[in-house]
């Protein structure tokens, strides 16, 4: 039965290619997403604009705003000249922070005393308040330091580096996150239309009435998505370094070794959304509601060990968590077997449950 | 106006209307012009893809025309909406609420008097039977139940133009049969809604014999308009039929149809019916008697066409000859399927010899694509067995699938992928390898002349080459076994012709075919029949036996199959009604 | 056609919907169990605060001073400590990503601190997650520091900056990431209603062919568009409020500004995002194209490009151009000023003006597209 098995996953690759409808999943949400991803998710915070309330004036004040404006990381300095303006600022977002300086300010630094200045931070944006903070501590510390016309008083006690990713680069962490995230898009959506395009087209019938068995039928509808997620991954895998300079120190047979038990627990899914879907519409409301949350608990929005206990105890089933950490491994750390096939063998485990209840599901469907 | 038999207003009025589609070769309508009068159904009638469709949008102001004067209840069309009904093909219903909800929306939009209401729906749920199924959900119903219940939305506020796009479409004929009898009602009786004109479309040609007048379109032109009548008494004493041969019936129609002066021809139980060239064409031949037949308008419409195909079938003839297991191709035992608490299927016994055609009918919802789909595997039978070619459907599925080839009531081949990737899957999956796989299609792409389309995609063929891609593809692997579930619906009379011609041919070569269909007349090409009704086998025999049983039970003088089936179905409710009773 | 919308087809259009939004299992799934999905999700497993990293101390030095630092760390809340005499076996923790950092005590780190001259410690973070490394190097250097302070402190010098910040965060005071992404959340679940839902429903009215028998009734076209704004209108509002309720007593986000002022922007959002709904619908004809077009320009925008969790400022110029065009870009702040912060309404009059222009110009393309023709 050779024959059969290759001509099904012949038609089946026909016939994602050729209709209009798959290509559009295929090829727009792809493109799309590397564009705007790539660029726009980042939890840095740059080009932010800052308020001043100087009720100082002296030549230390001048110096502290003179730092924030030479600083990268903000765009504008407000200055402003009450309170009042201070709220509004805040509150109607022109500013992410405010600095108010009161009148004692330049006496305490002259007499060598401790000053202090007042920050508020706009709190609705909590992430980016926070890391605005550390940038603000970091200038009025050095600031201090040159008024004061000592060395730093405490200099640093600490001497921070980064590995893996030493100037901390977002799309360093990006591209090999992204990666996931469109495999498991595609991978998701394209599974789940495949068995549902045949009931609605009408073609399930023709199929079930020819000597295909269901395996030959399955294995035929995995083969396509699975090669559309390793063409992404490549895509991936040469645009990272390429294009964004993202260096790739694994080994590439790790690595696509754990891209393709990725792809089998993935269409695992895909193919019981599928079975369960009568419809194309229901398909891909069903491939929506499955993606949410593997991408949302794989780690890449936020890292798992900062979900409470349950939830984290609920991504051990999530076969994104496991790849998600295998690519940027693989990507970044160089690292190595032994910790791969710690990752490996959970996604295998995975596919092999993912994989049968859709078979199972697909034959109880059959009526 | 009212009562005056002589004098019709014109309710639409069309003339040299025409109409083009991007991308399309042919112009859907040319220069086609037509009349609607009040108090008459006035039929459109031809092939799928003849232009129907877009000449009734065009008069529902859905469509502009190209070029040609379109003037609908005295003003431009989509004018008066108010005062038009239309029915879409798919009735225009929202599956998703109940038949009073349907009611309601229809009337609401066509502002028919709140007041009015509640009368208006119990007359219009009386007269479709459907009172009992009020609070049903519209996708609940059966075809026929929705085509009435369309019907009724139509009529919610009493037009003055009816339009009714191919009401007769995948319903059963009895279906058929009473909406035609409510069109008939609504113009009969002389009142307020004897002032409406009705444009009844179909492709059904006996349906438009009933019409008082009739519109022939055949690829966007009018081929004919008139009293039906006309174009049928063109052939009167041309159509005969032969009785009395020795030969199997198809090997005489195959014969015939071969000879030039006979233009058309089918098979009607034990004899075969021929349009001939000339009355006497068959005079002084001896070997069978000729009679007389009933002229009937397809009589007319193929003549118009050029005549149906000739009589032997390519395909049969490469077709290897099959040779007869020590059983039956087809067996049922018993079959019952239930689901949950109905039971769709009620033990179903029959058994079809290779070399011979065997018809499933029955009305909508019966139970007969139950029965179908057990046979082949779809649904596993609750009770009883089956087997294909000796191989039982529970023990050895997959050799049962193998040796049948199967071929679907819609078009049901990948319509995105080309003729020829279509042709390659079903090559494979039939288990057909290499230079074997190549061969098949290089056989069937010659005898179908697909060889221009090999790279169409065959979502865009035009019916007849997707009817003839079909049954190439199910007929790829040479199997002993066909089943063919309503395998002609909506096709032109000349393709369906050829069609039967190339199931003749295999049949003659051992092969068994399983068909169900709406078409009366291809139940005629049957060697046997069963009637599935509620679940149950009410009738069985071949169709002489069946027509002679109705002639009997409902005392008709030469009943057409269409009447033996109305007057079983009719029997089995009035014994089951007295079984109740008592 | 008659030229005037009559309020009696509108009606009946209007319960006509009402009744199918009923039935429909999609609108179960998307307007009432995703949002309870999304706003678990964004509650619970979008958490930016790191407030529990494992990190590893490589304890070079056994000085007393060496072990009191160390125990610093292992006293400290945020960090689960492990610790090891050398950064080796560290290393390989932090690349099977058991620990995200490491606190390296060099060897003669005692015996410079008796000096008064230590030598630096080391922080090494994970830099494959960016966010999470400048949280650990923060928390560890805020140890690090703390540590030094109260050792001055025993020895009764001080060792206060010349210049110290007080950090006062307004509105979000306990900084929880949860009280700004739960309003973030509400905004893409309005979004997929808005948005993904009603991009379906002319969509499906022109599969199944009702849209053709609708086209042939009197009804005006504006009366089918108001028919399906209003119902989905009212779903969406009911599904906030649903949202709110959630957000407000299970997630304990506060509710500062009035139900008006959330009621008024929510309802100002929605006229663009039902409209471009409308408009996928009517332009694609067809379930699932529209539900794909939804997916990328309605759905998408609204997580990436809004500033809902990532800040536009920081983003490309020609990014934040883009950004000027997603609606959500001004509903998120507002939706997020509303809850956390009060009715500000300088910042969401504004917003709700440009809003309805948008809703407007979505409309206007609707009335185009929706044509009464087949042509």
């Amino acid at each position: 039965m050779g024959g059969a098995l290759k001509a099904t996953i012949i038609k089946e690759f026909w016939a994602l290619l050729r209709d209009p409808k798959g290509r559009i999943t295929l090829v727009l949400p792809p493109m799309i997403q590397l564009v705007i991803f790539s660029f726009a998710v980042t939890l840095d915070v740059n080009n932010v604009d800052v308020a001043v309330l100087d009720r100082s004036g002296g030549s230390a004040s001048i110096e502290l705003i003179q730092q924030i404006e030479a600083s990268p990381s903000f765009d504008e300095v407000k200055l402003l000249h009450s309170m009042e303006e201070v709220r509004r600022a805040v509150e109607t977002q022109d500013v992410i922070a405010a600095l108010v300086i009161e009148q004692d300010f330049d006496r305490d630094i002259v007499r060598g005393q401790p000053a202090s200045v007042g920050v508020i931070l706009d709190g609705r944006k909590s992430n980016a308040a926070q890391i605005v903070g550390g940038y603000l501590t970091r200038i009025a510390a050095s600031t201090g330091a040159v008024v004061s016309g000592s060395p730093l008083a405490s200099r640093e006690a600490s001497a921070p580096i980064n590995w893996f990713n030493p100037n901390l680069e977002y799309i360093w962490f990006n591209m090999p996150s992204l990666l996931v995230i469109i495999v498991s898009v595609a991978g998701l959506s394209v599974t789940a239309q495949s068995v549902a395009r045949e009931r609605e087209m009408g073609t399930f019938d023709q199929l079930m009435v020819s000597p295909l068995t269901v395996p030959q039928i399955l294995i035929g509808k995995m083969i396509p998505p699975f090669c559309v997620g390793l063409f992404n991954g490549t895509v991936y895998l040469i645009v990272a370094p390429l294009v964004f300079g993202v260096p790739f120190t694994g080994s590439l047979a790790l690595f696509y070794l754990g891209l393709s038990a990725y792809l089998l627990s993935l269409i695992g899914v895909g193919l019981f959304v599928s079975s369960l879907s009568m419809t194309q519409q229901q398909a891909f409301l069903g491939s929506f509601v499955a993606t949410v949350p593997v991408i949302l608990l794989s780690g890449f929005s936020s890292p798992v060990e900062n979900m409470p206990g349950w939830l984290q105890f609920i991504t051990y089933g999530n076969p994104a968590r496991y790849f998600l950490e295998l690519s940027l491994g693989q990507f970044l750390k160089d690292m190595p077997a032994a910790d791969v096939f710690g990752l490996l063998w959970p996604l295998l485990l995975i596919a092999t449950i993912t994989i049968s209840a859709a078979g199972w599901l697909f034959r109880a469907r059959m009526e | 106006m009212t009562g005056d038999a002589h004098h019709r207003d014109a309710v639409a009025r069309v003339s040299g209307l025409s109409k083009n589609f991007d991308g399309a070769e042919k112009p859907a309508l040319s220069d086609v012009s037509l009349e609607i009068l009040t108090g008459r159904v006035t039929g459109l009638v031809g092939p799928d893809g003849a232009g129907k469709t877009t000449l009734i949008r065009i008069l529902a102001g859905l469509m502009k025309a190209d070029g040609g004067e379109v003037e609908v209840l005295g003003g431009k069309p989509g004018r008066d909406l108010a005062d038009i009904g239309y029915m879409p093909q798919r009735f225009g219903l929202y599956e998703d609420l109940s038949v009073e909800q349907n009611l309601q929306l229809y009337a609401e939009m066509r502002a028919l008097p709140r007041e009015d209401h509640d009368e208006t729906f119990a007359r219009l749920l009386k007269f479709t039977d459907l009172d009992r199924f009020r609070e049903r959900l519209a996708g609940n119903l059966s075809g026929g139940m929705k085509q009435k219940l369309g019907l009724a939305c139509a009529l919610v506020k009493t037009p003055r133009l009816l339009l009714l796009d191919e009401p007769g479409v995948g319903v059963d004929p009895i279906s058929r049969r009473e909406l035609w009898a409510m069109v008939q009602d609504l113009l009969g009786d002389g009142s307020e809604t004897g002032q409406m004109g009705v444009l009844w479309s179909t492709a059904y040609l006996d349906e438009a014999e009933k019409c008082d007048t009739v519109y022939l379109l055949s690829e966007g032109e009018l081929l004919f308009e008139g009293d039906p009548a006309r174009l049928t008494g063109s052939v009167d004493d041309r159509v005969v039929r032969l009785t009395g041969f020795e030969p199997r019936r198809r090997q005489v129609l195959t014969r015939m149809l071969d000879r030039s002066d006979v233009l058309d021809g089918t098979i009607q139980g034990r004899s075969v019916r021929l349009l001939l060239q000339d009355k006497d064409a068959l005079k002084g031949e001896s070997g069978f008697d000729v009679t007389p037949a009933t002229p009937r308008f397809e009589d007319g419409f193929i003549e118009r066409l050029g005549g149906g195909p000739k009589g032997t079938s390519a395909l049969a003839e490469r077709y290897r000859r099959i040779e007869p297991g020590s059983g039956p191709a087809i067996e049922a035992q018993g079959l019952t399927k239930r689901f949950g608490d109905f039971t769709a299927a009620h033990d179903v016994s029959f058994s079809v010899p290779y070399g011979s055609i065997f018809g499933l009918l029955g009305p909508n919802g019966a139970g007969k694509s139950t029965t179908f789909k057990m046979l082949c595997g779809l649904l596993t039978p609750t009770d009883g067995s089956g087997a294909v070619a000796g191989h039982d459907l529970r023990t050895s599925g997959g050799e049962a699938r193998a040796a049948l080839g199967y071929m679907a009531q819609k078009f049901s081949l990948y319509g995105e992928l080309s003729v020829q990737q279509n042709l390659n899957f079903f090559a494979g999956a039939y288990g057909l390898k290499g230079s074997d796989a190549r061969a098949a299609v290089e056989r069937v792409t010659d005898i179908f002349e697909l060889g221009d389309r090999l790279r169409t995609d065959a979502g865009t063929l035009p019916l007849g080459f997707k009817q003839r891609l079909a049954l190439a593809a199910a007929v790829l692997h040479e199997p002993p076994v066909l089943f063919l579930d309503e395998p002609t619906s909506g096709v032109d009379p000349v393709t369906r012709r050829e069609f039967w011609m190339h199931i003749n041919g295999l049949v003659e070569k051992g092969v068994a075919v399983l068909v169900t269909t709406h078409f009366m007349e291809e139940a005629e090409y049957c060697d046997e029949i069963t009637l599935i009704y509620r679940s149950e086998q009410i009738a069985g025999g071949t169709p002489d036996e069946l027509k002679a049983e109705a002639a009997q039970m409902a005392d008709l003088d030469d009943p057409t199959m269409e009447d033996t089936f109305i007057a079983m179905i009719e029997a089995s409710d009035a014994s089951r009604q007295e079984s109740e009773a008592a | 056609m008659s030229a005037a919308i009559d309020k009696r087809r509108l009606f009946a259009m209007i319960a006509k919907e009402t009744r199918q939004i009923l039935r429909d299992p999609a609108t179960g799934l998307i307007a009432f169990f995703l949002p309870i999905l999304l706003l678990f999700l964004f509650g619970y497993a979008l958490n930016l605060d790191s407030t529990h990293t494992s990190i590893g101390i490589a304890l070079e030095d056994e000085s007393a001073a060496a072990q009191s630092l160390a125990g610093a760390y292992q006293n400290s809340r945020y960090f689960d400590v492990h610790m090891a005499r050398t950064v080796q076996p560290l290393r390989d923790m932090m690349i099977s990503d058991e620990i995200r950092g490491i606190v390296v005590i060099p060897q003669d780190f005692g015996k410079g601190y008796a000096r008064g001259n230590p030598p630096r410690v080391q922080i090494i973070t994970d830099g494959t997650m960016p966010n999470t490394a400048n949280f650990t190097r923060s928390y560890a250097e805020g140890v690090l520091q703390t540590w030094l302070a109260n050792e001055a402190a025993d020895r009764g010098t001080s060792l206060e900056p010349p210049i110290s910040l007080s950090l006062r965060f307004w509105y979000n005071p306990s900084l929880q990431s949860r009280m700004f992404l739960v309003p973030g959340a509400i905004a893409i679940v309005m979004t997929m209603i808005g948005t993904l839902l009603t991009s379906l429903i002319i969509a499906r009215e022109w599969e199944r062919g009702t849209m053709e028998a609708m086209m042939a009734t009197p009804m005006h076209m504006a009366e089918f568009l108001a028919s399906k704004i209003v119902p989905y209108f009212l779903l969406a509002l009911v599904s906030m409020v649903l949202c709110t309720l959630l957000a407000v007593f299970v997630f304990g986000v506060p509710l500062r500004g009035s139900i008006w002022g959330l009621l008024a922007i929510s309802a100002a959002y929605l006229m663009p995002a039902l409209g471009q709904g409308l408009f996928i619908s009517a332009a694609t004809k067809n379930q699932f194209v529209a539900s794909q077009v939804a997916l990328l320009t309605g759905f998408l925008p609204t997580f990436l490009l809004s500033g809902f969790l990532f800040e536009i400022s920081s983003m490309p110029t020609w990014i934040q151009a883009i950004t000027y065009m997603v609606p959500a870009r001004y509903f998120v702040p507002s939706l997020q000023s509303v809850f956390l912060a009060g009715d500000i309404w300088a910042l969401i009059i504004p917003n709700i003006g440009i809003l309805l222009l948008f809703g407007a110009g979505f409309f206007a393309l609707c009335i185009r597209v929706t044509k009464r023709s087949l042509d």
